[in-house]
């Protein structure tokens, strides 16, 4: 099978510092891949680069059968459109509602009343009552914004759908729910799936296949109910959150 | 040695900051452009640039308006003051009138517009950076450029000249406030002066220089919000910035323009 994504010897430099020195990594259709690593390995540059907010400088980005990293004008709206995303703060736009929000996508093509209604179904798929619908972000809790993230990120039925920290900073029983919600909907949508995290019980909860990212290379790659027993230095002491391993920490 | 090691240091300074400057400056033309392209290729979001219309024209109102009124009324003073030293008294309604609508008015409105416009406008978009808004535009298949850049562009050349037109009324308003009151002019004397001595190019270029301004603190606040560093230290940077750069390259066009105006 095809894999969804595909990324082949995939670097990326901030001046003399390599973030991505050769990065491979396939996940196949309807997958739920999720990228471990610590802070600073380059976790989000990576979904990053399959976005093509960063370009990378050497290698190649493949979705479906789209060069990504090359895609421009016209090629690179119709690949943008297969994608959405949930960003660790929400990103939410402070100046518009949060049914405005969920339906930014959709009043490309809907009429208001009609992207309001799909909104707010979304909403209710996340949790969020249609009381919500006029509130604006900066009055929702931390998790509710997740929420309205998600179901922004859901609202166009995207076959690929990024998660960037999707439960950092929030209290375990949010965590689990935001998590639960995470799970749900990628199986129900059958969507391709790429969460980034370094929360060991959202990957337990949310992965079918598991990527360790370490020096900017992908360390271990492979499925969630091996990952205790692979055998690998790096998952280990990560998985376990040990200081002592051959992941230098800082003292 | 150390002399010679001191002199490299300096030279290479000043190359450093020359390199960098170019590289601002080149920066900068690409992003104007990027933006003149994207206000004049559709599609275009209306809402959002009347939005922004209303923010920049209409909520600028109040302090270009009483900027304008003070400064006519001090214009009045002082050409009356000037011109009794050698018995010029009754050229102080044309020359308020001159004064404002030619310079007076488009400048000092730009400056405070870009004082408060152009730090609003790049906080906003400072704080979109750094907090992930611009790439989630991007994310959700739309051009950061075309929702945020044009909008604000448009809407800075469109109502500058407007804002400008009422500040230069409110202005000649303020002169003859002080002119009948304080220093005892005929009204209708004052009001004929002014409208006689007055022509259509004296409007129209300063209307023209708003329209500039209007660009010039659009693009600035854009243009350093969008680049903004990490952080509220890089916000802050992008917001002073933004203001700065507004000021000096309207009194810079503003020169350019006047000289441009004067030999035609």
């Amino acid at each position: 099978m095809t894999p969804k994504i595909a990324l082949r010897d995939v670097h990326k430099s901030f001046g003399s510092k390599h973030v991505l020195r050769g990065v491979n990594l396939d996940v196949m259709p309807s997958e739920s891949m999720v990228v471990i690593g610590g802070s600073g390995t380059g976790k989000s540059i990576t979904i990053k680069t399959i976005l093509g907010l960063v370009r990378p400088n050497k290698g190649e980005v493949w979705v479906d059968d789209i060069r990504a990293d090359k895609a421009r004008g016209r090629k690179r709206d119709v690949l943008l459109d297969k994608f959405g995303m949930l960003f660790q703060g929400g990103a939410l736009f402070d100046s518009l509602s949060v049914w405005e929000n969920v339906a930014f996508r959709l009043r490309r093509t809907m009429g208001q009343d009609e992207a309001r209604e799909v909104a707010i179904t979304k909403l209710r798929r996340v949790g969020l009552g249609p009381e919500n619908a006029d509130l604006f972000p900066g009055e929702l809790s931390g998790g509710m914004q997740k929420r309205v993230g998600l179901a922004r990120a859901i609202a166009d039925d995207p076959e690929i759908i990024f998660f960037d920290e999707p439960t950092t900073g929030l209290d375990p029983i949010m965590a689990d729910v935001i998590n639960a919600l995470i799970r749900e909907v990628v199986v129900e949508m059958g969507a391709t799936a790429i969460t980034i995290t370094h929360d060991m019980t959202s990957v337990r909860r949310i992965a079918d296949k598991v990527a360790m990212l370490h020096n900017g290379v992908i360390q271990w790659t492979g499925p969630v109910d091996d990952m205790e027993t692979c055998g690998d230095p790096y998952v280990d002491q990560f998985i376990h959150g040990r200081a002592d391993g051959p992941i230098e920490a800082l003292r | 040695m150390a002399v010679l090691s001191a002199l490299h240091g300096f030279v290479a300074g000043i190359g450093a900051s020359f390199l960098g400057m170019l590289r601002a400056t080149g920066a900068l033309t690409l992003f104007a452009a990027q933006g003149i392209i994207h206000c004049i290729l559709p599609p275009w979001y209306w809402r959002e640039t009347l939005r922004q219309m209303l923010k920049i024209g209409y909520f600028s109102l109040p302090v270009v308006g009483l900027t304008a009124l003070f400064t006519g009324a001090v214009l009045a003073l002082q050409i009356y003051i000037g011109g009794s030293r050698f018995n010029a008294e009754g050229v102080v309604a044309s020359i308020v009138a001159i004064g404002i609508v030619r310079e007076l008015g488009p400048v000092l409105g730009g400056l405070m517009v870009a004082g408060r416009v152009s730090a609003a406008i790049a906080a906003e978009l400072g704080t979109m950076r750094v907090t992930e808004q611009i790439d989630a535009l991007t994310t959700l298949s739309t051009n950061p450029f075309k929702y945020l850049v044009a909008p604000r562009l448009i809407a800075g050349v469109l109502t500058l000249p407007i804002l400008v037109a009422v500040a230069d009324i409110i202005g000649v308003m303020g002169g003859f406030l002080v002119g009948v009151n304080r220093l005892n002019f005929n009204a209708s004397t004052y009001i004929a002066n002014t409208v006689n001595f007055l022509e259509a190019g004296d409007i129209l270029s300063g209307l023209y220089k708003a329209a500039a301004f209007g660009f010039i603190i659009t693009l600035m606040g854009c243009y350093h919000g969008y680049n903004s560093g990490r952080g509220a230290q890089g916000v802050g940077n992008a917001t002073t910035n933004a203001v700065v750069s507004a000021s000096v390259l309207i009194l810079a066009a503003n020169y350019i323009l006047t000289e441009l105006f004067f030999s035609t």
